[in-house]
């Protein structure tokens, strides 16, 4: 506490840092932005679901982190952002390439290790890209993506273009060296960039209390004089409410925020997990009682959407799903010739 | 029609797993995410959960059954009636075309299928003296073992890295280490390797001897400062004055299907690093021996471990005092026609290799580096002196590698011995592609080493 005092009134009152509070939202979302949204997480939610099948099949190899649980994040976070901003983040990317518009079909096709898939087979599951949609990975090493992220923004901010990078990552590697090397730079420099942290309380098998000394992370940025948000991540209207507030100050040449989103993450931390270090009980508890698709439903229905359009989306989702897995299995394996491509340009 | 549950691959390497416990029973209603079962892998216990919903018709395999392969059904689940039917079996189907077009790009005897293979080294392991008894082990319990001997031995021994102490250890090298030395001396670190690798060093400098464990070696990047400019240089900086006794350990090298940012072998970038001692063993005696070597060393030790060797089997002898000397390399199977050294992984290629090669008629001689350095030349040489042939075999990539320093030194110290230039085979010169089939062209096969041998002896 007495640190964060002294770092305030040694910050010459430059900036209001936040005090890690919900905040209020700018604007509901229209019935049209709710179907939306509730379309697009479930997207992601069915689309992770049949990676893992597949993964059981043996048909995707590796690590394959599932995003299943935090999907309110990206799709919020994506509704907020213009087009041309980008958006970096870890392994953890499959909710994020979705988010960003690339083509379920290239995902899947990428997570089997085929060439049509969005790296042409050669990076898999935790490393897609597409400049094109502005998204720009899928990193594997924790920590890594965050002065990545603000690199970009140094970037849009050197040509005077008015984009912004989202850059995201987790409770885990908010415990990184670099992270406090790219904050500090991107303040300094006010660069146009928002940290997004996706808190889902777990760095593999280590929750965030036993390897955080504060675990407040929306306050992480104080000695930097960067503000903080606290948002509840299941609430897709409070995440994008957020991403605007961060976003208009990034633009506005007024630098970075940090933005700490409360989530949860369902599955294992990959397809290897024993999921020792915590209940069922407990997951089963955020599934029951903060589920982000379950949330919107619920308000789509009280707007007097009916059960047989949630229906219809249902299936619409289900059949985006089952052609990308088709697809991602009956694609042919890269060309040996591409083992020593892409080496160098 | 009813969905097939099939037995789920959980890991990058399973391929098979016990089903210990069933959470349902027939006739009961299932829906997406309910854990349904317990799977027992080599690395872990694991919930299954059912991926749809509807009511499970059967259970095709009952608890308790051992060595249940990948994509066995295991069970049955009914569907309700008013969804599209969606089978596994439809997945089954258009997985066929992709599943068809494998033969073509895969070639036979591809070394991604060869991490199964253990071998036994033909010629007795010189440290080991004929009747010592033994017990056989995996690498895991082996590198596990070590560690625990040494940490009773001496209180000053800790070990620290991310998920060692209650997870157990991410691949499970650690496991029961925590409940044997408690939380003091097993220590679950925050995600900060270049952090506490540093407070490893300092520890050091203070007398302590830590055991510093990276999950794998791709994450050690983060910390590479504080082992090369801290750890490696203090004694010589200081005139001798501060020692740093610290161990570094972890996996390195290929492991399968994680791509580019999590396989890659170091061996080359620690040899390369005056300051540093580096070891990388292949079987499980040596991996005992020589982390017990390492933890008592006074220097600063790298020790690379490969994942795909952690579940491989081997004898080591019994007892807290064995050791095997750093900076000694193993005859693993004598031979006069050509010498084929290697290290870590690449001891698979090489011995299979050899074995091929016996049966044409020609005598390789194996040798395991184990120490990458100092660099045990000598054996080399001597073996050379006497093949007047030499290949080397590693995973690395080959710029710079162990093999070209090994083939440098035998052409300037034994040139007059050589009968054909030195061949090094290696990975390819790439990042590691994701997909399978370029995996196994990244790395090196049997019949690469196979032909390199009849290269350096002229035969076809
Ligand atoms: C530098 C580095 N250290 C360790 C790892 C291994 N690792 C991969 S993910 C992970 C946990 C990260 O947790 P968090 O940042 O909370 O993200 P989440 O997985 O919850 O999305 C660890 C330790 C890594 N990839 N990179
Ligand atoms: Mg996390």
């Amino acid at each position: 506490m007495a640190s964060e005092k002294s770092s305030r009134s040694g910050s010459g009152g430059k900036r209001p840092t936040g005090n890690g509070q919900k905040q209020p939202a700018v604007a509901a979302f229209t019935r049209a932005e709710r179907l939306d949204a509730y379309k697009q997480m479930l997207l992601i939610r069915r689309f992770e679901e049949k990676a893992g099948q597949l993964y059981g099949m043996g048909h995707i190899g590796g690590f394959c982190h599932l995003y299943i649980g935090q999907e309110a994040v990206v799709v919020g976070l994506q509704m907020a952002l213009k087009p041309g901003d980008q958006v970096i983040t870890a392994y953890r990317d499959h909710g994020h390439t979705l988010a960003a518009g690339m083509d379920a079909k290239s995902v899947m096709a990428e997570l089997t290790g085929r060439r049509h898939g969005c790296s042409k087979g050669k990076g898999g599951s935790m490393h897609m890209f597409s400049p094109e949609k502005h998204f720009y990975g899928g990193h594997g090493i924790v920590g890594a993506c965050v002065p990545l992220g603000a690199g970009l923004a140094f970037a849009n901010k050197y040509r005077g273009n008015d984009r912004v990078c989202l850059t995201y990552f987790g409770d885990g590697a908010a415990n990184q060296g670099q992270v406090y090397e790219a904050f500090n730079m991107a303040e300094l420099w006010k660069l146009p960039v928002v940290f997004v942290i996706e808190n889902n309380k777990y760095a593999m098998g280590t929750s965030i209390e036993r390897s955080s000394s504060t675990t407040n992370l929306s306050q992480r940025g104080l000695s930097f004089d960067i503000p903080g948000e606290h948002v509840d991540g299941m609430d897709i209207e409070a995440v994008r409410a957020a991403g605007v507030r961060a976003i208009a100050n990034a633009r506005a040449g007024k630098g970075p925020t940090i933005l700490e989103m409360m989530t949860y993450r369902y599955r294992g931390h990959s397809m290897s997990d024993p999921a020792k270090y915590r209940t069922r009980e407990e997951v089963q508890q955020m599934r029951d009682t903060h589920d982000a698709i379950e949330h919107v439903r619920n308000l789509l229905l009280k707007d007097g959407v009916n059960e047989a359009d949630l229906k219809a989306i249902d299936r619409q989702v289900r059949d985006e799903v089952n052609a990308a897995a088709e697809f991602a299995l009956s694609d042919p394996e890269p060309d040996p010739s591409q083992l020593t491509t892409d080496v160098l340009v | 029609m009813p969905t097939e549950v099939l037995m789920p691959a959980l890991s990058p390497t399973m391929e098979e797993g016990t089903l210990t416990k069933w959470l349902i029973k027939e006739g009961q209603e299932v829906k997406s995410g309910d854990v349904i079962a317990e799977i027992e892998t080599d690395k872990a216990t694991m919930e299954v959960e059912a991926v749809d919903e509807g009511r499970v018709a059967k259970i095709l395999v009952p608890a308790g059954t051992e060595n249940v392969k990948v994509n066995t059904p295991i069970a049955l689940i009914e569907g309700e009636d008013e969804k599209p039917a969606k089978p596994a079996g439809a997945e089954k189907e258009a997985a066929k075309p992709a599943t068809k077009e494998k033969p073509a790009a895969v070639k036979p005897e591809q070394p991604g299928d060869e991490h199964k293979l253990s071998y036994e080294p033909a010629s007795a392991e010189p440290e080991i003296a004929p009747g010592t008894e033994t017990v056989n082990l995996t690498m895991r319990e082996a590198l596990r073992d070590a560690m625990a001997e040494e940490m009773r031995r001496d209180p000053d021994v800790f070990l620290m890295g991310e998920e060692v102490a209650q997870y157990q250890g991410a691949y499970k090298v650690s496991q029961g280490l925590l409940e044997e030395f408690g939380d003091k001396r097993v220590i679950d670190t925050p995600i900060t390797e270049q952090g506490f690798a540093g407070v490893g060093v300092g520890a050091a400098f203070a007398g302590l001897n830590p055991i510093v464990e990276f999950m794998t070696w791709n994450f050690a990047m983060q910390a590479i400062d504080q082992i090369v400019n801290s750890a490696a240089k203090t004694h010589y900086m200081s005139g001798g004055l501060v020692h740093v006794p610290i161990v570094f350990r972890g996996p390195n090298g290929a492991a399968a299907r994680v791509a580019a940012q999590h396989s890659q072998c170091y061996s080359a970038w620690y040899a390369h690093v005056p300051g540093l001692k580096v070891v990388a063993p292949s079987t499980s005696a040596d991996a005992k021996g020589l982390l017990k070597s390492a933890i008592r060393d006074p220097n600063p030790v790298v020790f690379l471990e490969n994942e795909l060797l952690y579940g491989t089997h081997g004898d080591v002898p019994k007892g807290d005092d064995f050791l095997i000397p750093i900076g000694k390399a193993r005859i693993a199977r004598a031979g006069k026609d050509a010498t084929v050294v290697s290290f870590a992984r690449g001891m698979v290629y090489a011995l299979e290799a050899a074995e091929r090669l016996a049966k044409e008629g020609i005598e390789v001689e194996v040798i395991d580096l184990r120490t990458l350095r100092p660099l045990d030349l000598a054996t080399v040489l001597s073996s050379v002196k006497k093949t007047n042939r030499i290949v080397t075999v590693e995973e690395a990539w080959p710029v710079c590698s162990v093999g070209s320093e090994i083939c440098a030194q035998v052409a300037m110290q034994a040139f007059d011995d050589l009968d054909a230039p030195p061949v090094k085979v290696s990975g390819a010169d790439v990042p590691m592609p994701y997909a399978a089939n370029l995996e196994k062209l990244a790395l090196p096969s049997v019949d690469q080493v196979v032909a390199a041998v009849k290269q350096v002896m002229y035969v076809a």
